[in-house]
């Protein structure tokens, strides 16, 4: 961490948005991470996210557990509503905000720890709901906040920093999403900005559970030499499989395609996702086919990133359970409440 | 593009905003450390290291550096240097122990100093601790040049003067004062081992209208300038037009304020932003309500009767004739009255006194020939220096012209090549402490620049010599020193630590870091995280890097030297380290030891 805050320095021919704002007033406090913290980059990535959807901050809500990576929401969008809630239950309290507050983005951030140690049921039945949000996996193989122990996405023969072997096999959760009903699957790395803030700008906006496992090392506990979660082993075994370009409503596909293989998907609010697969065989609809296609490049030790799987059409929890259009806080109090008499009235059905 | 070459000393240099643009490369964040200290004595000396007179320069340099300063690139205004500059010479303690001294035993070489203006003064400056007999002629009565005999009192008092120049001259200079040379041959004749010739441009322009002699009451800038100065000159009408847009006529409508002038006004014959004079000089001018009348274009002094009255002037308006040149329209005419006219529309060197057939070239302008390095005229010997090598300019070049021409001098006068000169060297430091602690003040402070404060309206015009600028208060430098980058702290690089985590480009708050696939310059410029358009200014670009093979690139434009990038890495790859120019004066040149008659 560092020990002034990054100032703020309105210099000439600083970028603004439709909102008239800079990414600085997408920012939040000084992070107490430690430097070079892959954390830290994916704030900065979501920090441009918001500031180029031109989101008004105060329209978020931002969610986390516990860990360094449920630290992060400390450290962006300092004037959007925030919980941090207690380890492993972000999802929980993410579903009851949602439920009264429809019409805010929602963004968790939890830790390989939070969501696939403690928290892995609470994530499970997230996905199963369809809550929409979007939900980051800030994953490094490790407990960092607690100094370094295994988590559960540590891989089989993966070394700690004192040498101790790893040998339970992971919990990846990109296929543990595809299982428990994900309606957004995508694998991405803080060290890759490119890829991760068309990624992050469509997971804002899809409708439904938008689960980003990031691959984010821990540069204390996790980025030495036997590691498969260190910078270094990322990028040499990294393989991107789908490149997605993110293309707000009302403006035009310019980029040229030139290899054919593009799929364009259209979410529910105009904007579109150009998905370019690398791997040409590759079908982003396909969930048994992802599933399969996972499992053999992990047999390859490689690292498949991208949006590996997506489902506009699935109903999420608000169209499942009927509920009213409007946030509980438009709705008058005299509708929301009808009176101990009605409340009778409706207990007397259930004698 | 290629990796950068930081070895090259230019490149951190120029990093260095304001030393860069300084003529004299001073070290402009270094003094304004040791002010911030307190350290008033040491910034002193490090100023008159380079730029030989502080506490004049600190009161009327023409500040070429402010200009240039990164500060005005963040925000509108850059650090007053040159108020800070005052600070040091204000604050310093007595620093005459500290001052070169000549050795107990000359080197044997005679040197002749022509004219005692800051040229001269400053080859005599690095000249007398090497030894040499210095021997100054100077025409009038008094040091200075025009630093005494024009730049006005109530901008630089006359002790600030002696001061700086006792300074030099009591190092064992021989001062000839009332001893204009008259003759470049015969001064040849006394057998100088080098002269150098610091006279200036000593003639004022004239401007051939009707009616230019038909009057006493039209005066000549820099004459009338010098009359005032000496004290030949105690009055001036009521009425007053000056015509010029110049530094000149800035001085010499403020000047006729203080002589009894009560309708003072500037006649420029260009539009607001293509006067010469600097825009504090015109705010200063403003100040004290004299009116600067733009697109005026002087055509008749009107006499009557043997009297002056009056001027008429044609109004225009300014059109690009297509090729780039401004071309004048007139629109109609007009008559405004006067008693006096001063004329400050500008110098010319002018050498009466040197033969046309000792050597030297004149080229078409009849100006002498000098080159450019090492100020040597065409006749091996005579050195020239100031506003009389290549027109007229300011202070802080005349002190750079100084410099060099006392290297060339040193090495003539022992024989050795003058093109063969020491090179412009770099050092570098890490500044780093401990973790998150740094030798410097790298905090950004958000403060606006301070603003000088002057004397009442009401007193100031109540004696010629009452000094405006009262100097920066002590609240005052304490929040301008603060804003001073710390430019030459530099950013230092290490591609081979670096594990690209993106650390240092999400914390820069300018925005000046990025980590891209190399490219052509241009290109390269557009892909960064803030588009680099500030063409004059560098990019940095690393090695390929260790685990992607792309490059950092660093724009060096808006860089505020904060550290945190340093701060942020996990591997140090980025240090900040302080760069210290080694700048080549005479006695840093090795020149060997002069033989000596025995006895
Ligand atoms: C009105 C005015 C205001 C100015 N204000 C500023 C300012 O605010 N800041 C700034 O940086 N610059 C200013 N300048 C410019 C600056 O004064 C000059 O650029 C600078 O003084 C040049 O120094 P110099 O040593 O080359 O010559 P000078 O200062 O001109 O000194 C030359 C000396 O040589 C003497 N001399 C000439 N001929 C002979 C001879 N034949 N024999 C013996 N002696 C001789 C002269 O009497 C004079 O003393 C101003 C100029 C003018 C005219
Ligand atoms: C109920 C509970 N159990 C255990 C802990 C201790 N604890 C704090 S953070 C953490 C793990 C965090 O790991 P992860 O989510 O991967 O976050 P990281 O620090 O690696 O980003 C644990 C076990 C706790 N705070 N609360
Ligand atoms: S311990 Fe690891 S995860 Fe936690 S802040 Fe440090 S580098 Fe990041
Ligand atoms: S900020 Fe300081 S070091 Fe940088 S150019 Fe300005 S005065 Fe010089
Ligand atoms: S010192 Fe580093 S972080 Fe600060 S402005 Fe310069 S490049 Fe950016
Ligand atoms: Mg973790």
């Amino acid at each position: 961490m560092s020990f002034i805050r990054k100032p703020n320095i309105a210099y000439k021919g600083q970028r603004t948005n439709a909102l008239g704002l800079s990414m600085r007033d997408y920012e939040g406090g000084m992070s107490t991470l430690c430097a070079g913290c892959g954390h830290d980059s994916i704030t900065s990535a979501l920090v441009q996210a918001f500031f180029e959807l031109d989101i008004e901050p105060h329209r978020v809500a931002k969610l986390s557990g516990i860990g360094c990576s449920s630290k992060t929401p400390a450290y962006f969008l300092s004037t959007a509503h925030g919980i941090n809630t207690v380890h492993g239950r972000m999802p929980a309290v993410a579903t009851g905000a949602n439920a009264a507050a429809r019409d805010l983005y929602y963004i968790g951030v939890s830790g390989d720890g939070d969501s696939l140690s403690i928290g892995l049921g609470q994530f499970a039945h997230a996905m199963r709901r369809n809550l929409h949000m979007l939900y980051l996996i800030e994953n490094n193989g490790v407990y960092g906040l607690t100094k370094g122990q295994f988590s559960a996405s540590a891989d089989l023969g993966t070394k700690a920093k004192k040498g101790e072997v790893n040998e339970q096999p992971p919990i990846d959760p990109v296929k543990a999403a595809l299982a428990f009903g994900g309606s957004f699957v995508a694998r991405a790395f803080s060290g890759d900005k490119d890829q991760l803030l068309p990624l992050l700008k469509a997971g804002l906006k899809h409708k439904g559970f938008a689960m980003i496992d990031v691959l984010s090392p821990c540069v204390t506990f996790n980025d030495h030499e036997d590691s498969t979660k260190s910078y270094a082993h990322t990028r040499q075994f990294y393989h991107p499989a789908v490149h997605t370009d993110f293309i707000p409503p009302a403006e035009a596909i310019t980029i040229n395609y030139a290899e054919g293989d593009v799929v364009t998907v259209e979410l529910h609010d105009g904007s579109k996702l150009v998905l370019c697969k690398v791997q040409p065989s590759y079908d982003p609809h396909d969930r048994a086919a992802a599933l399969s296609y996972l499992e053999k490049s992990e047999a390859k030790g490689e690292i498949v990133t991208g949006l590996l799987y997506i489902d506009e059409n699935r109903s999420t929890m608000h169209a499942v359970n009927n509920s009213a259009v409007k946030p509980l806080r438009e709705i008058p109090y005299e509708d929301l409440n009808p009176g101990a008499a009605k409340l009778v009235e409706l207990q007397s059905r259930y004698r | 593009m290629k990796p950068t070459d930081t070895s090259n000393p230019d490149y951190f240099h120029k990093v260095v905003d304001c030393q860069w643009a300084c003529p004299a490369h001073t070290n402009v964040p270094e003094y304004i450390r040791l002010i911030a200290q307190g350290r008033n004595a040491d910034a002193y000396m490090l100023n008159r290291d380079s730029n030989v007179f502080p506490g004049i320069l600190g009161r009327v340099c023409d500040r070429p550096c402010e200009p240039a300063c990164r500060r005005g690139r963040i925000e509108d205004k850059p650090v007053a240097i040159c108020r800070l500059k005052r600070v040091a010479a204000d604050l310093s303690e007595d620093i005459r122990d500290r001052l070169p001294r000549a050795p107990a035993k000359a080197n044997g070489k005679k040197i002749a100093l022509i004219g005692a203006g800051c040229a001269s003064l400053t080859v005599a400056n690095d000249l007398l601790p090497l030894g040499y007999e210095v021997v100054i002629y100077e025409k009038l009565g008094e040091t200075g040049g025009l630093m005494r005999s024009n730049i006005p009192r109530f901008r630089l008092p006359p002790a600030v003067l002696d001061t700086e120049i006792n300074a030099i001259i009591d190092m064992g200079a021989e001062l000839r004062l009332n001893s204009p040379v008259e003759s470049m041959k015969s001064l040849l004749d006394e057998g100088y081992d080098a002269i150098f010739v610091g006279s200036g441009a000593p003639h004022g322009k004239n401007l051939e209208l009707p009616g230019r002699y038909d009057t006493d009451r039209i005066h000549i800038g820099i004459a009338w300038l010098e009359s005032v100065a000496f004290e030949h000159v105690d009055s001036i009408g009521e009425t007053v037009l000056i015509i010029g847009g110049g530094n000149t006529a800035m001085d010499c409508c403020r000047s006729s304020l203080r002589l009894g002038g009560k309708d003072v006004k500037v006649m420029a014959r260009k539009p607001r932003n293509l006067l010469k004079a600097s825009d504090w000089e015109l705010e200063d001018a403003e100040e004290e309500q004299v009116e600067i009348l733009l697109n005026h274009s002087p055509e008749e002094f009107v006499i009557d009767k043997g009297k002056l009255v009056g001027m008429k002037f044609a109004r225009v308006e300014w059109h690009d004739d297509g090729s780039g040149r401004l071309k004048a329209k007139t629109l109609d005419h007009i008559v405004l009255p006067c008693d006096d006219v001063i004329l400050a529309i500008g110098q010319e060197n002018a050498f009466p006194w040197i033969e046309r057939d000792i050597g030297l070239e004149f080229d078409q302008w009849d100006v002498p020939v000098v080159d450019e390095v090492t100020y040597q005229s065409a006749r091996p010997g005579i050195f020239f220096g100031g506003d009389s090598a290549f027109g007229p300019k300011n202070i802080i070049w005349a002190v750079e012209h100084g410099h060099q021409a006392a290297i060339s001098m040193h090495k003539y006068c022992h024989s050795q090549s003058m093109t063969d000169r020491l090179p412009y060297g770099v050092n570098l430091a890490s500044t780093k402490m401990s973790i998150h602690e740094w030798s410097y003040s790298n905090d950004f402070d958000p403060a606006e620049r301070r603003l000088m404060p002057h004397v009442s309206l009401q007193e100031r015009f109540k004696k010629l010599d009452i000094e405006v600028e009262l100097g920066f208060t002590f609240d005052q430098t304490v929040t301008e020193v603060e804003r001073c980058l710390n430019c030459d702290i530099q950013t230092v690089f290490s591609t081979k630590l670096c594990i690209e985590c993106d650390a240092c480009i999400d914390i820069c708050p300018v925005d000046c870091l990025t980590i891209t696939h190399n490219g052509e310059e241009v290109d390269l410029r557009g892909r960064l995280r803030a588009p680099a358009e500030n063409l004059e200014q560098d990019l940095y670009v690393s090695e390929g890097l260790p685990q992607t093979g792309r490059v950092m690139v660093k724009d060096e434009n808006l860089c505020v030297h904060c550290g945190l990038c340093a701060e942020r890495c996990p591997t140090a790859a980025w240090d900040m380290q302080k760069s210290d120019l080694v700048i080549p004066y005479a006695s840093d040149e090795p020149v060997c030891p002069t033989k000596r008659k025995a006895g």
